[in-house]
């Protein structure tokens, strides 16, 4: 695989919730133009970790955090730093989609109307486009100013999709995008996260081990805050090298 | 017994309980609306009272009353709103936030009487406001605004924490998500608590007697400077409202026909407060559809 730019760099990032430490020093990076799946039993940390790399975890209380994580070189926790720019460049979708109570065409812009845009054609253009990428124009596109409560879970959680991409981030961070959906929608959503690796940088948290394999291409397995390994998916899958690895993939605990 | 038979005789005595509810009240409604309707006309609405003579109308005390209520929501609304929204978006758990949440507390449960007091101590003597529209203002806030912040809290805990999360990770500031996802998905219960408010301002007596007064002198409804002490919109007169009215016709009343104008007068009453839930429901449907898909 050629070399590739990396994007986010973390190093021996330490995260307790008051006294209990969730994370036990991690150091991973991610290439830019790939998706990368962070797997393991659940409560080992992976939300957790994933939440630092857009600073979600500023809202609770008692968390301390050390280590270092940089975006585009940048250490994202320097005192100064916007948050809220930050998260304009590193967008997130959720484990269970959470829509606006509004119309599906004022989800997709919000984040584009607060920024001030005010053309309607501009922000009608945004509406089509990201809900293209998001593999959901054709399902919405006669009714984008019904509520967007009305759709199905799968079709939420693209338009939360959408949401994202209307803000044009960099990289894009998924929770258990799809745990909350059936097959069919689970499908869609691994097909579109395809189709937009070449535009975005993804980070995908998933505990379905399929889906990593099918989607990612890079794979961290986390055990117990901490990464036992990271590698291309294929090695990870095929021929890990450590043994906890091994037993979790041939689905010996977790 | 067995769970059928005793799950059948729960519903039937609830909806014994909740037939002898709606029986007391839709009796007590039908009582003052059936003796107070007769009385009401536009004369009765629009006239002065009279203190000796019959014919007397209830014109001034509605107008003090709408009056009252629109001042002291002016003042209690943005103040309910500042500390509901710092109550429920800002405020960490600690000490202070527990004592402020326990002052609110026992604010909205004094007795209106009390409160009464406490304006005619304070705002009536000691500022020196007297009785008057300003001082029954204050009075009904006081009354009003631990209910209202209450009621703007419990609206915007309402709203998940996934709204939050979600607003913030679209690069939205607290505050930002606050005025533009969490205030908009919580307005239709906000809205709704202050008509409520509204109606318990509007039917208040005990914390007006001893502050905005038991006067009602007459006003010109041509002159609109509140600087004016004639003027309807002067908030330094004295100005006795409709349940303060009723309230004093049915204690001292010497007017001949003292008891057709208390039942016209509460016939009002009664009216605005039910106009005032009607809309407090209608509006906040309206709103919420009207949010959730634009
Ligand atoms: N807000 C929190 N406060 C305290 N402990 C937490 C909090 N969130 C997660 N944890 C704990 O941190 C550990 C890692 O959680 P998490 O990152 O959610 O795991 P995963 O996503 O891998 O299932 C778990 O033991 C969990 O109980
Ligand atoms: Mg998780």
């Amino acid at each position: 695989m050629a070399k590739k730019e990396l994007v986010i760099t973390s190093r021996d990032v330490h995260l307790s919730y008051g006294d209990f430490e969730a994370l036990k020093g991690i150091s991973l990076n991610f290439k830019k133009n790939q998706i990368t799946a962070l797997i393991g039993p659940s409560g080992c940390g992976k939300s957790t970790y994933l939440r630092l790399l857009n600073r979600m975890n500023d809202l609770i209380p008692n968390v301390h955090i050390s280590g270092e994580i940089k975006v585009d070189g940048q250490d994202i926790y320097a005192s100064g730093e916007d948050v809220v720019a930050l998260r304009k460049k590193v967008g997130m979708v959720f484990q269970q989609p959470n829509p606006f109570p509004f119309s599906i065409y004022e989800n997709v812009i919000y984040g584009l109307r607060l920024a001030g845009v005010k053309d309607r054609a501009t922000l009608d253009q945004a509406v089509e486009t990201s809900l293209k990428q998001a593999a959901i124009w054709d399902e919405v596109k006669d009714k984008l100013h019904e509520s967007a409560l009305s759709l199905s879970g799968g079709q939420q959680q693209r338009v939360c999709i959408a949401r994202v991409l209307a803000v044009q981030p960099e990289v894009i961070l998924l929770d258990e995008p799809t745990s909350a959906l059936d097959p069919i929608s689970s499908t869609q959503i691994e097909n579109m996260l395809l189709e937009l690796r070449d535009r975005y940088t993804i980070i995908i948290v998933t505990h379905n081990m399929q889906q990593a394999s099918r989607i990612s291409d890079e794979t961290a397995f986390f055990l117990a805050g901490k990464v036992i390994e990271m590698d291309d998916t294929k090695k990870i899958f095929l021929n890990p090298k450590e043994k906890e690895t091994e037993d979790y993939i041939s689905g010996r605990f977790g | 017994m067995d769970a059928k038979k005793i799950d059948r005789l729960a519903t039937t005595i609830l909806y014994l309980i909740a037939g002898i509810i709606v029986i007391i009240l839709a009796s007590l409604l039908g009582y003052i609306l059936v003796r107070g309707l007769p009385h009401i006309s536009w004369h009765f609405l629009t006239a002065p009272s009279q203190s000796f003579k019959a014919g007397g109308g209830i014109g001034i005390q509605l107008f003090n009353s709408l009056y009252l209520l629109v001042l002291s929501m002016l003042i209690s609304v943005p103040l309910a709103l500042g500390a509901g929204i710092y109550l429920a978006e800002y405020a960490r758990e600690n000490k202070l936030t527990e004592i402020i949440r326990t002052a609110i507390e026992i604010l909205s449960s004094l007795p209106s009487v009390v409160v009464g007091l406490f304006g005619f101590l304070v705002f009536v003597l000691q500022f020196g406001f007297g009785f008057s529209i300003l001082s029954g203002a204050l009075a009904l806030t006081m009354f009003n605004l631990p209910l209202l912040t209450r009621n703007v809290e419990d609206s915007l805990r309402q709203v998940s924490f996934d709204q939050r999360e979600a607003g913030l990770a679209l690069g939205l500031s607290r505050w930002e998500t606050v005025i533009h996802v969490i205030i908009p998905e919580a307005l239709p219960g906000i809205i709704t608590g202050m008509i409520l408010g509204a109606g318990r301002v509007f039917g208040e007596a005990a914390a007006l007697i001893y502050t905005a007064g038991q006067s009602a002198p007459a006003l010109d409804f041509t002159n609109w400077n509140p600087l004016n002490i004639a003027s309807p919109l002067n908030p330094l007169r004295p100005a006795e409202t409709l349940a303060v009215h009723i309230w004093k016709i049915n204690s001292e009343g010497i007017q001949p026909d003292a008891a057709a104008v208390s039942a016209g007068a509460s016939a009002v009453l009664i009216l605005a407060v039910l106009l005032f839930n009607v809309l407090a429901r209608v509006i906040g449907n309206r709103i919420y559809k009207k949010m959730t898909a634009a």
